[in-house]
């Protein structure tokens, strides 16, 4: 009984029972401010067509990637110490499956595209 | 190798731990959460590849210059921005134990987001008003599921918002409620990372 009355007042005094990752006005502002430039510069450079088509879609993409970065770093508070490395682990785990399956998919399809359709529209023209 | 010394005397030697470690209640639940964050992710993956496969396939219907309006994703992409700021005012006045702070800004939240889906929801109906249904085309069927599926993820991320504005008047800034607001930290600050994947990927590489 008595074990168990401290065990709550333990859990309620302790708010570090619990590990929230410490935030603060800093990290949330450079965060804001990096994605707002992050963003308005593909928006800049779609809306008014400076670039060459591919430049800006790679560029676009580039920048993605980079606000992605900054999002999982000053919002998300990822680092390779958090929860003793596992959120980093499992994060990396992600990456590589959906890397995998992003670019087998597109090309696995871009292929059958390619080489399937016309074959089969040949085929197709020859049935009487 | 070991330090441990084996006990003197005749003591049969232990080599495990008899009493059980200490688990306080939720000390897991954010890297679980995390997990869940990162299943959702192959989730958002798998829409992304169908749109990428699918994107194309217009069946001589309307393509993307014709349907999107880059001045609205753009002040969509501000209010989720927004909302990711204000709910980072909402922990940081969780840590400095603020409830009244806390609500104020989980509410400001609930509003930013509120506006996004809004403004979604009107971006919708307007494609559907014009013909743009999902029925329309592969790349409106893959467009309507991924965008969908975003939207619906922040409608139930305001529900849990909401939820937890009431849970938090009631019972105040307890380890449960604190554990509570960092995972929807943790999925709200995720869906604005998806939105960047999709507002570059659907539409500004779809305006090109």
């Amino acid at each position: 009984m008595s074990a168990a009355t401290t065990h709550a007042e333990q859990a309620e005094n302790d708010s570090h029972g619990i590990e929230i990752p410490h935030a603060s006005y800093r990290d949330y502002t450079i965060g804001f401010v990096l994605s707002v430039i992050l963003t308005a510069i593909p928006f800049g450079l779609v809306m008014t067509g400076v670039l060459s088509p591919a430049v800006t879609g790679v560029t676009i993409l580039g920048l993605a990637v980079v606000q992605i970065v900054v999002h999982m770093v000053y919002f998300l508070h990822m680092s390779p110490k958090a929860e003793g490395g596992w959120s980093i682990t499992s994060l990396i785990f992600t990456i590589i499956v959906v890397g995998i399956m992003l670019s087998g998919s597109l090309w696995v399809m871009s292929n059958l595209n390619t080489n399937m359709m016309p074959q089969a529209h040949e085929e197709m023209s020859q049935i009487p | 190798m070991s330090s441990i010394t084996l006990p003197a005397g005749n003591d049969k030697p232990v080599y495990y731990e008899i009493d059980e470690h200490p688990h306080p209640e939720g000390h897991s639940t954010l890297l679980g959460f995390w997990i869940y964050l990162m299943s959702d992710c192959l989730i958002f993956a798998i829409l992304f590849a169908c749109y990428a496969v699918l994107g194309g396939n217009f069946a001589a219907g309307p393509g993307p210059k014709d349907l999107f309006d880059l001045n609205l994703i753009a002040l969509n992409t501000a209010m989720l921005l927004f909302s990711s700021l204000t709910y980072g005012f909402a922990m940081i006045a969780m840590q400095n134990r603020n409830l009244r702070h806390v609500q104020m800004w989980l509410a400001v939240t609930g509003l930013f987001g509120a506006a996004f889906l809004a403004i979604e929801l009107y971006e919708f109906s307007h494609l559907i008003h014009i013909g743009a249904t999902p029925q329309r085309s592969a790349f409106l069927s893959a467009f309507f599921t991924l965008v969908g599926t975003h939207g619906l993820h922040v409608t139930f991320g305001l529900v849990w918002l909401v939820t937890l504005i009431v849970q938090l008047g009631r019972h105040g800034l307890n380890p449960a409620n604190q554990r509570r607001v960092a995972c929807l930290s943790l999925f709200w600050h995720f869906l604005d990372v998806i939105w960047i994947g999709v507002f570059t990927f659907v539409y500004l590489m779809g305006m090109l």
